[in-house]
């Protein structure tokens, strides 16, 4: 990477917060987005981007609990949120639940749409742990993808409501 | 294009006080950045102008929902998501939960706010007809003080506001006597698709009722208009008529003077037109369900 300038450099900013559970410290300009962050400072490239625009979901992430389209999150706004990303939602060698239905319904094929469909599914069955086929249609409006035709990805939470202990 | 990030400025004052000195400092220098549902986007495409901007996202000033006996009032943060789960607003104000229901999927839905819906002046934006129709009010804060204001007349022209180069929208106030029980409430969003759609027409309208006459009734829509429109004379046609053919063509005709649609990417004028009439006729019929 190219040397800074002496202006970008003290145009960039220090920002706190945790990340999958571990204080970070993350710098960057004020308005970077926060999947650029997360992929580029952190190597978290879990985190895919679709669009860019918010459409497609592929950058899901969950903020204090609340998932959102990291791509329309400035950095600067992060100061003090807990970010958990799609490496924070298996736990060690041991997946969820929801990415366990994925590889056996075949919910996956491309991949990159499937951090994100993980973390809007993870996001259902938080809140509620017996959706109904339309609440999973839902759920999953805001993630796109090109490549499965949605059923095996819809199957694969419907999976993943039948394990039973659907957690994190 | 994407952006040159270094040339982007986001503060983050420590209080609302800071944020409307730092306002005040340089009036039209410093835009407020809320949950940049819209700012984001602009940016990612290069045609983000201004450069200078502060986050109100942490500041708790800006956020909650109160209730008194004549008012709910929302923080200008009040986010999508939040203003659903509130079961006052779902009993009495079920327009504006629809219209939040179905602004973007839920990940827009958590940082997307009402403040920024309305300060950012799309005349597509689906939240603005179901304001108009529930008489709602807008709290502007300057360091020089508060003021509200009717927000019906808010927006003047195409993006053009009532709101000074120092002042933010801190809350939105709805008169819950414009809503509740004796109204029946219609509203409607035509989009291409379920999730994410921006609105080809969007449709608010309320009624009153009695002895099987039309008492009051208020209907605003969007994206007929360069801003959202309060179709004042076509609700006022139907004061005192019964719902039938009659009311119906006659408020037609009134609609059809009222709104100039407009031909975009997304819809033709004559679509537009012929699905306000179609919107304004079922409108009218549900009145009788
Ligand atoms: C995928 C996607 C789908 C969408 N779907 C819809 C939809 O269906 N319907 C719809 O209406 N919109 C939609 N939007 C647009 C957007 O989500 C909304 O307009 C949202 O309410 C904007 O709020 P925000 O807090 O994100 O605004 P921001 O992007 O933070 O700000 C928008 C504008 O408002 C100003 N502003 C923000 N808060 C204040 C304040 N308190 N006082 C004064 N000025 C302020 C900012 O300076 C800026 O000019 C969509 C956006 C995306 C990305
Ligand atoms: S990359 Fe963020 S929503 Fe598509
Ligand atoms: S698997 Fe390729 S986009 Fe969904």
């Amino acid at each position: 990477m190219p040397e800074a300038t002496e202006k970008e450099r003290s145009g960039k900013v220090v920002v706190r917060c945790t990340v999958n559970g571990r204080d970070a410290e993350l710098s960057g300009f004020p308005m970077a987005r926060l999947l650029d962050v997360l992929r580029e400072e952190l190597k978290l490239t879990g985190t895919k981007e679709g669009c860019g625009e918010g459409e497609c979901g592929a950058c899901s992430v969950f903020i204090n609990g609340k998932i959102v389209n990291s791509c329309l999150v400035p950095l600067m706004q992060v100061e003090g949120a807990r970010v958990v990303t799609i490496e924070g939602i298996a736990s060690d060698e041991q997946l969820n639940a929801i990415q366990e239905a994925f590889i056996e319904t075949g919910g996956a094929q491309c991949g990159i749409c499937t951090p994100g469909m993980v973390m809007a599914a993870v996001n259902l069955l938080d809140r509620n742990s017996e959706p109904t086929e339309s609440d999973i249609r839902a759920g999953l409006a805001g993630n796109l993808c090109r490549c499965t035709g949605y059923m095996k990805i819809f199957e694969a939470v419907v999976r993943a409501c039948q394990h039973s202990g659907v957690k994190r | 294009m994407r952006a040159y990030l270094p040339a982007y400025e986001l503060q983050r004052p420590a209080s609302l006080d800071e944020a409307l000195r730092l306002l005040a400092s340089a009036p039209g220098e410093w835009r407020p950045f809320a949950g940049g549902t819209d700012l984001m986007v602009l940016l990612e495409a290069g045609k983000l102008e201004h450069r200078k901007f502060f986050s109100i996202w942490h500041l708790d000033e800006l956020r909650g929902i109160e209730e008194t006996i004549e008012h709910i009032t929302l923080g200008a943060l009040t986010t999508y998501t939040e203003l659903q789960s509130n079961e006052t607003m779902r009993r009495e104000f079920p327009m504006l939960c629809v219209a939040a229901s179905e602004t973007g999927a839920i990940a827009i839905q958590n940082r997307g706010t009402l403040g920024g819906n309305i300060a950012n002046a799309s005349p597509a934006a689906d939240s603005p007809p179901a304001l108009i129709v529930y008489g709602a009010e807008l709290e502007l804060v300057s360091a020089r003080g508060a003021r509200w204001i009717a927000y019906e007349g808010f927006h003047t022209a195409y993006k053009q506001m009532r709101m000074e180069p120092d002042e933010l929208i801190s809350r939105i106030r709805l008169p819950r006597a414009s809503a509740g029980d004796n109204w029946k409430q219609y509203y409607r969003k035509v989009g291409t698709r379920k999730a994410q759609a921006i609105s080809k027409i969007c449709f608010a309208g309320a009624a009153r009722l009695g002895d099987g006459q039309i008492e009051e009734a208020r209907i605003s829509m969007g994206s007929v208009a360069p801003t959202v429109v309060s179709c004042t004379k076509t609700a006022s046609i139907l004061r005192g008529r019964r719902v039938n053919k009659e009311t119906i063509g006659a408020a037609q005709g009134e609609m059809k003077k009222e709104i100039v649609p407009i031909d975009d990417l997304r819809s033709t004028a004559d679509y537009r037109l012929q699905v306000s009439l179609n919107l304004l006729e079922d409108f009218l019929l549900s009145l009788e369900r």
